[in-house]
């Protein structure tokens, strides 16, 4: 996650809490999706980012995910999401992800 | 789970980019609270 995005979530954190939050991945490839979440709930692992040692906590979630998409009108899961359900291969991430807040 | 969250969104731009996540979740009444895409090429 690039820094400005990381600069960003801390101060979102700060402002509202971090138990308030989520976040929602839109990754097209399982690649990436575990340092991700690994940022944003126990801290940039690279050590170099605003959220370095920075223990926020909140929940990743992906935007396919059923507990996401299940939230979004069927319009607008058919408009807008609907392509990317039949290109990106959500399982793997969704099987990362639900570890990584297992452990929340 | 997501509601009474605030929601970052952080897309892709090869996967779902930001603004279409925003887009679905302020749709189904979810707060989104910023929005960014990321690039990984």
């Amino acid at each position: 996650m690039n820094f400005e995005n990381q600069g960003i979530i801390k101060r979102l954190a700060d402002q509202y809490g971090p138990e308030n939050l989520a976040v929602v991945l839109g990754n097209g490839e399982a690649n990436g999706v575990e340092v991700f979440a690994e940022t944003v709930m126990q801290g940039d692992p690279t050590y170099a980012g605003p959220l370095a040692g920075v223990a926020l906590k909140i929940p990743v979630y992906h935007v396919l995910e059923p507990e996401v998409i299940d939230a979004v009108p069927e319009k607008l899961r058919d408009e807008k999401l609907q392509l990317s359900a039949l290109v990106i291969d959500v399982e793997s991430m969704r099987q990362t992800l639900q570890s990584s807040r297992a452990k929340l | 789970m997501l509601k009474g969250k605030k929601v970052i969104a952080i897309g892709e731009r090869d996967g779902v980019p930001g603004p279409v996540i925003a887009e679905c979740l302020e749709g189904g009444g979810l707060e989104v609270v910023f929005q960014a895409t990321e690039c990984f090429v």
